[in-house]
């Protein structure tokens, strides 16, 4: 299902969850510099990617993520950098392009965005927003990236920014092309949307069973081909951890998932999880991936077959957790997860 | 059903709520189409990998042959729904008010009525019932169980007419919920978005204990 792409791809993203050292907050400007040498470790554990999506709260004071990752980019060589993801609907597309078609200048090519809502709607009163114009931002703005990714100048008119008028926009990505993901969260509109305009699809599975996700993979293969697009990769996007035995990444995690999801509860809607909630989402039919290296790695080598993808990005660190142990994880991820991953896939494909 | 003709249910909206519904009442036997405010066409590959079987159609043919019709729009786009298309329907509101998700609406700031009264009021000709609301279309797609299964989980339902009341009850009941009655209405505040039971899978008995009720 994979074979028109080469090998799996494996990644991590943040949010710029904010960190605690010795069971206090640390400052803003400390987590997001943490952020910056989890992603150098990245590239020197060899992972592939590692995207940090927009935030814009006491939690996750992550709004600009991508200089951030140009601070990455300038420290690193080879790991490709991106959003997970760009809030599109609340941003003019014209600068997100800028900033990431800059980014992409900086890392020699290895800028990568993955355009969504996220589960974060703080942006919209922020800026100024009505969430109710979602569909219609989010559509109109995708558009409008379209054609500002294929490069010449740009014509392009609708309600949710000015007209372009041929205008050139720069700078020019210098080789190949910007990738671009839409991040779908359970919408088929999303789904279509990706396959219409010839972008990737990264199927965000933060909760239940990841196997739901599957006929969005069916779906989504079918729109390409009937919009006459290439086929492109799917991946998938799940929070988790990563510690040397199941027990202590359990127990590492458990306390900063229920609490961020107790306070988020009353404006998104979750329950307060419970620690059967907690076990379920943790074994083998939930979404979060939290475990020893083996734990997580068969996790994600029976998840990406089914839902036929051929890239995981772990969502890893929750606020309340420590730089020793998030860094931990980012360790354990690329020297453990993905070669144990990679020998589990090659072994099912030759099965 | 039992040999008797199967019930026709119409759904509005094909996101991630219309196609989880369309595709659990296609699976429990039920003849379903489905329709936006736009082209059926548009829909037409959306509905047949993730609700196979369902009949994407027009919205005023849709809802013509529904004995249910079932509105899974987002709230803020109630307001574009024509009432007249649902005159002598019974129409299910699974829809909710909840700023923090799809923003602040006008119409809906009031705390002297639930929602599904407000739409209720609009839809003057119809007869609404509240139900499938209080979990997510994520949760209704995977907690969906036989009758009897342990695992089985309840959806409340509420209206004002019991006849409406009761075609609704067998249909939460045979797409794989327990329904529980909980009133009018103006009871369906407990299914609201600031109650205790949304978002939690629970049981019969535990919906029941949850609401202070006695399961009907």
């Amino acid at each position: 299902m994979t074979s028109q792409f080469s090998s799996p791809v494996f990644g991590l993203d943040t949010f710029g969850d904010l960190n605690h050292e010795q069971g206090r907050p640390a400052s803003h400007a400390q987590t997001i510099r943490n952020v910056v040498e989890q992603g150098v470790l990245a590239e020197e554990v060899r992972v592939d990617f590692f995207g940090i999506g927009e935030h814009h709260t006491e939690d996750f004071p992550m709004p600009a993520g991508d200089v951030v990752l140009a601070a990455i980019a300038a420290r690193t060589s080879r790991i490709r950098v991106g959003s997970a993801v760009t809030v599109l609907s609340s941003d003019d597309p014209v600068r997100v392009f800028q900033r990431f078609s800059t980014l992409h200048a900086l890392s020699n090519g290895r800028a990568e965005v993955i355009l969504g809502r996220g589960s974060s709607i703080e942006s919209f009163p922020l800026f100024g927003f009505d969430l109710a114009d979602y569909e219609q931002l989010f559509e109109e703005k995708t558009e409008l990236f379209a054609e500002l990714v294929k490069r010449g100048p740009v014509t392009w008119s609708g309600h949710t920014r000015a007209a372009l008028n041929g205008q050139d926009i720069v700078p020019h990505i210098e080789l190949g092309t910007l990738p671009v993901w839409i991040g779908v969260g359970g919408s088929p509109y999303s789904v279509i949307r990706a396959a219409r305009h010839g972008f990737s699809l990264m199927l965000a599975i933060i909760g239940g069973s990841p196997a739901r996700f599957a006929p969005f993979s069916e779906l989504f293969r079918q729109a390409l081909a009937k919009f006459g697009q290439e086929p492109r990769p799917i991946g998938v996007h799940s929070p988790g951890h990563v510690a040397e035995t199941d027990e202590q990444a359990r127990d590492e995690f458990w306390p900063a998932y229920r609490d961020i999801i107790t306070r988020l509860g009353p404006s998104r809607g979750f329950p307060v999880p419970t620690p059967d909630f907690y076990e379920r989402e943790v074994g083998p039919r939930g979404a979060l991936y939290v475990g020893s290296p083996e734990t997580v790695a068969r996790k994600i080598a029976e998840n990406l077959p089914v839902l036929g993808a051929n890239r995981f990005d772990l969502k890893f660190g929750m606020p309340g957790m420590s730089q020793t142990s998030l860094m931990k994880n980012v360790e354990l991820y690329g020297t453990r997860v993905i070669p144990r991953v990679r020998e589990l896939l090659g072994a099912a494909s030759l099965a | 059903m039992n040999g008797e003709v199967p019930l026709r249910i119409a759904v509005l909206g094909a996101g991630h709520v219309g196609t989880v519904i369309a595709r659990l009442a296609g699976q429990a036997g039920y003849s379903v189409s489905v329709a936006t405010s736009g082209d059926p066409e548009e829909i037409a590959l959306t509905i047949q990998v993730l609700a196979p079987g369902a009949e994407p159609r027009k919205a005023a043919d849709a809802v013509a042959g529904a004995d249910i019709v079932i509105v899974a729009i987002p709230l803020h786009e109630f307001k574009r729904l024509d009432p007249d298309l649902l005159t002598g329907k019974v129409v299910v509101d699974m829809m909710n008010y909840w700023p923090a998700v799809n923003g602040y609406l006008e119409s809906f700031a009031r705390k002297d009525l639930t929602s599904s009264e407000i739409v209720a009021r609009r839809l003057a000709g119809s007869r609404v019932v509240k139900t499938l609301n209080h979990l997510g279309y994520h949760q209704l797609d995977e907690e969906s169980r036989p009758a009897a299964d342990p695992e089985r989980r309840a959806l409340g339902v509420a209206g004002d007419d019991p006849a409406a009341v009761e075609l609704v009850a067998g249909f939460v009941e045979r797409i794989g919920f327990d329904a529980v009655r909980i009133g009018d209405l103006h009871a369906g505040r407990l299914l609201e978005p600031d109650g205790f039971v949304f978002g939690r899978p629970l049981n019969r008995a535990e919906f029941a204990r949850a609401l202070g009720i006695l399961a009907a």
